[in-house]
């Protein structure tokens, strides 16, 4: 019997079928949901023959284009698990009064609200700047593809592979109930000794790897694949805010790596970095964690002021006010970034000047912040200002925003912040400045580019309810956090006691289902627009009248996006060759030097998830084998010198010529 | 940047490049960008060592356990590999395929005996009961100095898949690139150890 | 809108009564000025909707951090509320179908306006720079108090209380050393006396907060805060842990009762005779194991050596307290260590595998032989 349960112990580690959460109701109807949902997808793949489609245009894809679309569709089915925790939050706190406890006890709850900051940061707003920058970069600097094609393969088969592993908790073990950042003790191995916090680690350094290579990836692009011309003062504002970003993934994630490192060595080897007792120190871990964290932030939100940037200026018909200016807020952000984190624990207890030090850096970061504000304010200044639905989540953007900031500065006045901090103020905050500027950031990004990337526009009608039922349920869901902060009330409490409390809870309630209706009208948009995607085919590549290098090209663009490399003059190049009678050339065309697809990368991934699985759940065998196979996979792979070819002449003549045809019959 | 398209107007310049650019390779700058980055790792781990370097917990401290006249061994192993591996990319720049092969493979034994010698002072360490479960000094010193080998230990199966590789397929382009990149890393290694030797060891017996 | 949820709060349960912050005159002065000049109309009248305890505290340096927050705001709101009505008013003004607009596509620069736009948020954070740099260090935890409230300084012969808090999973326990009491769940002090609170963990990090008294601070195991505060009325208030803790922490709340000294020592009476027993180290190795919703209880003395030994976690017998041991350690680098080849004999513990805390205790270098061993003193 006992030598039974060792054999079991050796094969499957700690997973038994003990470790599947039948008895909770909720997590078998979510499991029966996506089940068959999946069983659908796959039997739809199946029915039409597309898996060999699939593979060889998707998956194995080192297009960035359809790297960035993937990305984005990482992004959406994310934020819809994301947001479904956030209702069941929203819907436990408002019923959770006197003596009622609510549909969620604490051990269940405790998951939700981990899950969802994790999955919303790591999971969602991440897959998402980094699909707009990978689709929009390259296009946008006048290059055929980003420096490094299958590592952008890779990154993003890492970071799908990390939200697989924590999709996985859901149905196979738990996730961590300890805070999205999961500080010790509480994470340590002896008040979370189950395998929560162990898919918490191994998701994010799964995705953590994809991410900062991603990083890599684009700085070297950025910095060496400009069109001949585009100096860096002549980048648009976006490439430049991608650039700032990357540089901060790549000096941050690191951080992050080393510190999940230090934790797993701590769970797993019994080591003392933050444990209480032999010289531990469990403080590092917080200054560790939000070292990486802060920066993290603005990894979030400066792409998003690149997006805002491009849309102002098209759709107000003008030149970006003050491009050098916003340049310089842009590099100044990012070094500030790094020198305010420990303003998420003034209440450590740090002394007065240490603490007044870090916010007093992190107000400053407010003034070039507010230099880009008025640059976008007096953009539409004397502009010609088209409400289209890119153009309303910016003004939404703008009235937002600067809300958030405020109550961001005020947090940063250290007293202040003794008697804010943790409270459901400081969470009415970050989702200000996360849903007014990230959030808008992104849905202006893709009702901006959605028509380059499939040539056709999204139906603004639907794009329009999207927008107000977000702004609306925004404003209905985080202002009665900020009075309930106001009131004392903490954040991640379970059930409440005190009845006058009730009311707003209500009211946030209601606003999370106002922003649901939104989230809905955004899906149906997608399904109304492609319904109706011959109504709203743009055959121009250039809908808007817009003024960057990514609409110089047709819409979707060509796998080699320009069949000539463009030369730029302007930082908004395209603007410029319109207005200077730049006509497209039909003739003279040349055959143009790619990368090959390679499915290694979709394979490591698969193996990662292996391998991280079985860290998890203790099954050294798989984990030796997995790991065994993604160095045998990726030195394979390495012996494959193979990697480029030319897309021969007559094919690059073929394309170009339809597109002739087609602007031919659009004249 | 105004002024530019009021001169020009009067005619339409060239916008499109009639010969396609020379996009310079990427992979040198990548690598670095990357090499900065894993810098970053063995930045956070020294600063924990900066911070948990004098917690014993009641245990040895760095007199007690370092062996100097050892360690001072181990890094003469890994400084005289990086001069080997300048021999080899100087025999590479002289398209001299035996001599680069020769000289891998010496900087690989450097490599070899580096990893060796510091399992055995490690498992010295541990079999004295001063593992990384003793303190955290002692969790921050092997978690330091291992991922350090680990590292090396990365290096050397590289370097034994490219040595593979030059043998197979020559030095061609894409190879050299790639000596280059193991180069970087190479040397890397060596300046990360420098920092050990100095802001562990000797700074912990001495200091 | 956020006077509409105002208006329709039905949770006014103090009939508010918006009580002029008594601070010191600078302070006044300013907040007057603002205040009366600027749009916060709105702002009051919801902060004057329901029991806004943040905004209306009753201890002196809660109020304080009140007033800090109504500055910085009042001084943010000047610039963004311009910012928002110049975004609303540009958004209408040159709407594509306004003809009349002045439309100018290539004005993009102006240095007199760039000037402006960095110029105005710099010179407002100047202003909260240091306000924050003052009220920082005014307001430190740590600093002892050196006033009741805006008008009475502390006199001279007042007696501060000293209070020991440490957080359990998942219930506080204070502990009164002056007093010689101890209570779970349950925190009283007399009004207008100034209170040193001193704050550990037992194991998981919480924050010790009771919003109408002063900011929070962490509660952390092995170590220290402060915090220096005083209650100014009378009153129960809530008391809480505002840093999540794991299951228990919902739960994780007490009260706080600000007494008048008559009933403050009333209170102390009452605990001396309803507590049952003794708070010593077994007691409290009981009270540590983890539960949850924990009521009310009291012990009619302390181990005055308890405190110290949670602080640096040895109350469970055999365990080397942190103090000690950095001790050792710091003895340990200054005379330096013995070579390498005496160390077997050095470190005779060592040898066996399983290395514990407990395991140094056999040990004892010429470096700790100095002083008494601390398994002595346990």
């Amino acid at each position: 019997m006992s030598s039974n349960t060792d054999l079991l112990k050796l094969i499957f580690g700690r997973l038994s079928l003990d470790s599947i959460p039948y008895h909770e109701p909720i997590l078998i109807v979510t499991f029966i949901g996506v089940a068959f949902g999946g069983l659908v997808v796959l039997g739809g793949i199946t029915y039409f023959g597309k898996w060999g489609y699939l593979w060889r245009e998707w998956v194995t894809s080192v297009d960035h284009k359809k790297i960035g679309i993937m990305y984005m569709i990482l992004g959406v089915i994310m934020l819809l698990r994301g947001f479904a925790d956030a209702l069941m939050m929203r819907a436990q706190q408002a019923m959770a009064f006197g003596g009622n406890e609510g549909f969620l006890p604490p051990h269940h709850y405790d998951q939700i609200f981990t899950a969802h900051g994790v999955i919303m940061i790591f999971f969602v707003a991440m897959p998402f700047v980094t699909g707009l920058m990978n689709f929009v970069v390259p296009l946008q600097i006048g290059a055929r593809d980003v420096s490094f094609p299958f590592l952008n393969n890779f990154s993003f088969w890492m970071t799908t592979a990390g939200a697989v592993v924590i999709m996985i908790s859901l149905f196979i073990g738990e996730f961590a109930r300890t805070g999205w950042l999961a500080y010790p003790p509480v994470s340590d191995i002896i008040h979370s000794p189950g395998v929560g916090v162990d898919y918490y680690i191994w998701g994010l350094q799964i995705a953590g790897l994809g991410t900062l290579l991603s990083g890599v990836n684009l700085i070297a692009t950025i910095v060496k694949m400009r069109a001949p011309g585009m100096s860096m003062m002549k980048m648009p504002v976006f490439s430049w805010t991608a650039l700032c970003t990357n540089i901060l993934i790549v000096a941050s994630f690191p951080v992050l790596t080393a510190v999940l490192a230090l934790l797993t060595l701590d769970r797993y080897v019994g080591t003392h970095f933050f444990t209480n007792d032999m010289g531990g120190n469990v403080m590092m871990y917080v200054n560790l964690i939000w070292i990486w964290g802060h920066p993290e932030v603005y990894i979030l939100i400066l792409p998003c002021f690149g997006i805002f940037s491009e849309v102002v200026s098209t759709f107000c018909r003008k030149r970006l006010f003050g491009y050098s200016s916003m340049v310089y807020a842009t590099v100044v952000i990012t070094i500030l970034s790094y020198l305010v984190w420990l303003h998420h624990f003034f209440t450590m207890g740090s002394g007065a000047s240490v603490n007044a030090f870090f916010g007093i850096t992190t107000m400053i970061i407010s003034i070039p912040t507010g230099a880009k504000m008025f640059n976008w304010l007096f953009t539409m200044y004397k502009g010609r200002i088209r409400f289209d639905v890119p153009m309303l989540w910016t003004v939404g953007f703008m009235l937002t925003f600067v809300i958030g900031g405020m109550t961001g500065v005020l947090l940063a006045v250290p007293p202040a912040d003794f008697v804010l901090h943790n409270s459901l103020f400081l969470i009415a905050h970050f989702h200000n400045v996360i849903i007014g500027g990230v959030v808008f950031g992104v849905f202006a990004g893709i009702n901006f580019w959605f028509p380059k990337a499939f040539g056709f526009k999204l139906d603004p009608f639907w794009g329009k309810m999207s927008f107000w039922f977000w702004f609306i349920g925004f404003y209905f869901a985080f202002m009665p956090l900020y009075v309930l902060g106001l009131m004392g009330v903490t954040r991640r409490l379970n059930h409440f006691d005190d009845p006058s409390l009730h009311i707003w809870f209500i009211i946030a309630a209601f606003g999370a289902v106002l922003i649901a209706v939104g989230i809905g009208s955004f899906l149906m948009q997608l399904f109304v627009s492609i319904k109706n995607r011959e109504k709203l085919r743009d055959v121009t590549g250039d809908p808007w009248d817009a003024r960057t290098l990514e609409w110089s090209t047709s819409s979707p663009p060509p796998e080699y996006n320009f069949a000539f490399t463009p030369v730029v003059y302007d930082h908004d190049a395209w603007w410029d060759m319109k207005q200077r009678g730049f006509t497209r050339p039909t003739e003279g065309f040349k055959p143009i030097h790619m990368p090959k697809s390679t499915g290694a990368g979709a394979i490591l991934a698969g193996l990662a998830i292996v391998f991280g699985f079985a860290m998890i759940w203790y099954i050294w065998w798989l984990a030796i084998v997995a790991f065994v196979a993604m160095v045998a996979v990726a030195i394979g792979h390495s012996f494959n010198y193979d990697r480029d070819f030319h897309i021969p002449k007559e094919q690059v003549v073929k394309t170009e010529d339809a597109r002739t045809r087609l602007l031919a019959k659009k004249a | 940047m105004a002024t530019q398209s009021a001169v020009n107007n009067t005619e339409t310049p060239v916008f499109l490049a009639k010969e396609e650019p020379h996009a310079p390779s990427s992979t040198m700058l990548g690598f670095w960008i990357y090499l900065m980055s894993d810098c970053l790792i063995f930045a956070v781990l020294f600063a924990t060592h900066g911070v948990l370097g004098r917690n014993y917990a009641g245990g040895p401290g760095p007199q007690d356990l370092f062996d100097l006249p050892l360690v001072a061994v181990n890094t003469s192993m890994l400084l005289f590999s990086s001069i080997t591996y300048g021999f080899a990319m100087l025999a590479m720049d002289k398209n001299n395929l035996r001599g680069t092969l020769g000289w891998l493979a010496v900087t690989g034994l450097f490599g070899v005996a580096f990893v060796g010698l510091e399992l055995y002072e490690f498992a010295h360490l541990i079999a004295e009961g001063a593992g990384p479960q003793r303190s955290g000094f002692l969790t921050s010193f092997f978690t330091l100095v291992g991922t350090h080998g680990l590292h090396v230990t990365c290096g050397i199966i590289w370097l034994i898949t490219l040595m593979v590789q030059v043998g197979k397929y020559g030095l061609g382009e894409a190879n050299k690139r790639r000596l280059m990149c193991l180069s970087l890393f190479w040397h890397f290694l060596d300046v990360i150890w420098i920092g050990v030797f100095s802001f562990v060891y000797l700074m912990g017996v001495l200091g | 809108m956020i006077g509409a949820f105002g208006a329709q709060c039905d949770c006014c349960c103090f009939v508010c009564k918006w009580s002029r912050p008594e601070t010191d005159q600078k302070i006044k002065r300013m907040s007057l000025k603002l205040s009366r000049g600027l749009l916060i109309a709105p702002l009051m009248l919801l902060l004057t909707g329901c029991n806004l305890v943040v905004m209306q505290p009753s201890g002196d340096v809660a109020m304080q951090q009140r007033d800090l927050i109504l500055i910085s705001t009042v001084l943010m709101l000047l610039i963004i509320i311009p910012v928002m009505a110049l975004t609303v008013f540009f958004a209408w003004k040159y709407r594509q179908s306004n003809k009349d607009a002045e439309y100018d596509p290539e004005w993009h620069h102006s240095t007199k306006l760039e000037v402006i736009i960095w110029s105005a948020p710099l010179l407002i954070i100047i202003a909260l720079g240091a306000l924050t740099w003052v009220s920082t260090h005014k307001l430190d935890p740590y600093r002892p108090l050196d006033r009741i409230d805006a008008q009475r300084p502390i006199a001279a012969d007042v007696k501060p209380l000293t209070v020991e808090v440490v957080s359990l999973n998942w219930k506080w326990l204070f502990i009164y050393p002056e007093q010689g009491i101890a209570t779970v769940n349950e925190l009283a002090a007399p009004v207008d006396v100034p209170i040193n609170f001193k704050i550990t963990s037992d194991s998981i990090m919480n924050s010790f907060y009771i919003p109408a008294l002063a900011g929070q601070i962490y509660s952390m195991a092995g170590m220290e805060t402060k915090l220096h505060a005083v209650i100014n009325k009378e009153g129960v208030y809530k008391g809480f842990s505002a840093n999540y803790s794991g299951d228990g922490f919902s739960d994780m709340h007490f009260k706080f009762h600000g007494l008048s000294q008559a009933d403050f020592d009333q209170w102390v009476a009452k605990v001396k005779a309803d507590g049952a027993t003794e708070l010593g180290r077994s007691e409290y190795l009981d009270l540590a194991k983890p539960s949850t919703a924990v009521p009310v209880e009291y012990y009619n003395s302390v181990d005055p050596e308890l405190y110290h030994a949670i602080l640096n976690r040895c109350v469970e017998a055999g365990t080397m307290c942190m103090d000690e041991m950095m001790m050792m350690d710091h003895m340990r680098d200054k005379k330096g260590g013995k070579s390498h080849d005496e160390h077997a004999e050095l470190f005779p513990s060592l040898e066996r595998s399983e290395v514990g805390i407990c395991s140094v205790e056999g040990y004892s270098p010429a470096s700790a032989s100095e002083k008494e061993m601390p398994a002595a003193k346990l």
